[in-house]
């Protein structure tokens, strides 16, 4: 075999090159500077939380061979906990010192995951689990889910949307000359890029990564190689939860308000991205996300009415170019 | 010699079909015994069926003393059952060090085991670093195997492991089976190359629609042509 059979393959640099064309081609189109600087800031930012909330979905259908329709339930119910623990605390969140903001955010945060996480944990066990491999009924059933879900948080919380202004901190904006970066984007993006590294780092540095990996290519195989990889499932699926629970709260806080309707509305930019990405890979989920994200603040500036279905043609236009995804996903 | 392995009366239906009619045969502790058969007899079945990947409907599949035929997959295989799946089951996204890092459930990778496993799989140390789906079909297979002996098993299960392979591969893995008959390990061969099978095989059980019609010594199936090709037939001449 030649030496370049010994090459190790590097990750595939076309999909990450899209981010800075898409970014490039928007700069003449857009009329000034700092207005593309603000666009490409929204939509990274966009993307990270549209990431967090999509990670676990995608890493849910590649390993589990489930298309969870109610991973959307779990966004709302992290973006309502969140809210229940925050208004009590609104005294800490309106307050202009950092850590009384961090001290009213942070249980907001980790008692959202928590009850996203434990929901996920009972919708796996009861509702999941009896329709393994069979996709028409996990369709039914998770849209079922989701509708339940939307109808408890009305007898839950009402059905009115709920206010919920970011922390004072977090408001206002940094400004570099003309340009100006919403402070919250900032934070989006470095909590998008936390979670994304975190996810890179288990999945590629440890052992239960390497399970994971395997598990989404061949779950047989991996059985047969002694693990119970159902447990695995199980924990991937209270991880997907949960971090749908954390990009709830994120994009609660980003529009300012909460409604139950908000998980199922934003699923649409989710599929839009896993699919992009290619089903079952997070490589190609933040990719697809940032990619998403920065679609849909240029298109939306440049021409608000086809916001939507630029990112509809976007993803039409990745298929015909590779059609299982940027990162497709070996299955067995 | 006592028994590794001993399947009774094992059934074996997938949806509305019955594969496994009732089949019967031991393995040998310490041997290499070889299932053949035509297409569709069963043989993947069967070890399947063993494995836990599919369940018996009935019947008893005896490992080392213990029934195994309700036990799940990952407590078949904890038991010291390594497989080899005709697709090869490998993890092509993963590099060869990941597939047999994962395969090694007790801990980190034992060196002397390695050097031990590439002196017969000299290619895995040559492309340690590499995705396994860059391999050639020979290497797979070479890693497929290499990953169920990476720990010392009982019972090895492989299924068809020449299928597709050049003659010069197939040469390399007799060679290879052969190493591992020295070290003691059972071996359960399903096969439809009869020359690989003969010359490996010290048990062999022939399969038909779901049911084993012939057991005995390889020697001596080997010796009778006329049996051969009552038994095996097309598949025999198909395969030579």
């Amino acid at each position: 075999m030649s030496d370049d059979a010994l090459r190790v393959p590097g990750i595939d640099k076309i999909p990450l090159a899209l981010i800075p064309a898409i970014a490039l081609v928007a700069l003449p189109l857009i009329p000034s500077l700092p207005t593309w600087v603000t666009l490409t800031v929204a939509g990274l930012a966009m993307g990270m939380m549209i990431f967090i909330m999509a990670s676990g979905l995608t890493l849910v259908f590649g390993l589990m061979d489930v298309m969870n329709f109610a991973h959307g339930a779990f966004i709302t119910i992290g973006a309502f906990v969140a809210t229940s623990v925050l208004i009590p605390l609104a005294g800490w969140t309106q307050a202009d010192s950092l850590w009384l903001n961090l001290g009213a955010i942070i249980p907001a945060i980790l008692a959202a995951m928590a009850v996203a996480g434990a929901l996920g944990l009972v919708f796996e066990r009861v509702i999941i689990m009896p329709v393994y491999g069979q996709h028409l009924k996990q369709i039914l059933i998770t849209m079922g889910g989701l509708i339940v879900a939307e109808q408890s948080i009305h007898v839950i919380w009402g059905p009115d949307i709920i206010p919920l202004p970011k922390p004072a901190t977090l408001r206002g904006s940094f400004i570099f000359g003309d340009i100006a970066i919403e402070k919250y984007r900032v934070v989006a993006v470095i909590v998008g890029l936390a979670v994304f590294a975190a996810m890179f780092l288990l999945l590629n540095r440890t052992r239960i990564g390497l399970l994971i990996r395997a598990g989404v290519e061949d779950s047989e195989m991996v059985e047969s190689l002694g693990y119970r990889i159902r447990r695995v499932f199980v924990g991937v699926f209270v991880a997907g939860s949960a971090l749908a629970g954390l990009g709830g709260v994120m994009w609660a806080l980003y529009q300012e308000t909460v409604s139950s309707a908000m998980g199922m509305q934003v699923m649409i930019l989710i599929f839009i991205v896993i699919i992009i990405g290619g089903l079952g890979s997070v490589g190609g989920c933040f990719i697809g996300a940032l990619l998403v994200g920065l679609v849909a603040n240029y298109v939306g500036f440049l021409a608000p009415k086809i916001a939507l279905g630029s990112n509809i043609l976007l993803m039409v236009l990745i298929l015909l170019w590779r059609p299982q995804g940027l990162y497709p996903v070996a299955k067995r | 010699m006592s028994n590794l392995l001993a399947l009774a009366g094992v059934n074996t239906h997938i949806g509305h079909y019955h594969i496994l009619q009732g089949v019967d045969f031991v393995v040998p502790h310490g041997g290499l015994t070889v299932l053949l058969g035509r297409n569709g007899a069963g043989k993947t079945t069967c070890l399947r069926t063993i494995m836990g990947l599919w369940q018996a409907s009935a019947g008893r599949i005896e490992f080392d003393g213990t029934d195994i035929a309700r036990r799940s997959t990952p407590a078949v295989a904890q038991l010291g059952i390594g497989y080899v799946p005709e697709s090869m089951g490998i993890f092509t996204g993963l590099t060869v060090s990941e597939n047999l890092t994962l395969a090694a459930r007790d801990g980190p990778l034992d060196e002397r085991r390695l050097d031990w496993m590439f002196r017969f799989f000299p290619a895995l140390k040559k492309f340690w670093h590499l995705p396994a789906g860059h391999l050639s079909g020979g290497q797979k297979q070479m890693l497929a195997i290499a990953r169920a002996i990476i720990e010392p098993k009982k019972l090895l299960l492989v299924d068809e492991p020449t299928k597709g392979l050049a003659p010069a591969i197939i040469a390399h893995m007799v060679d290879a089976f052969r190493e591992l008959k020295r070290t003691d390990t059972t071996i359960l061969l399903v096969e439809q190359n009869f020359h690989f099978a003969r010359t490996l095989g010290d048990t062999v059980a022939v399969m038909d629609s779901g049911r084993i019609v012939h057991s005995g010594s390889m020697n001596d199936l080997a010796d009778d042509e006329a049996q051969q090709q009552k038994l095996l037939g097309l598949s025999l001449d198909a395969h030579q």
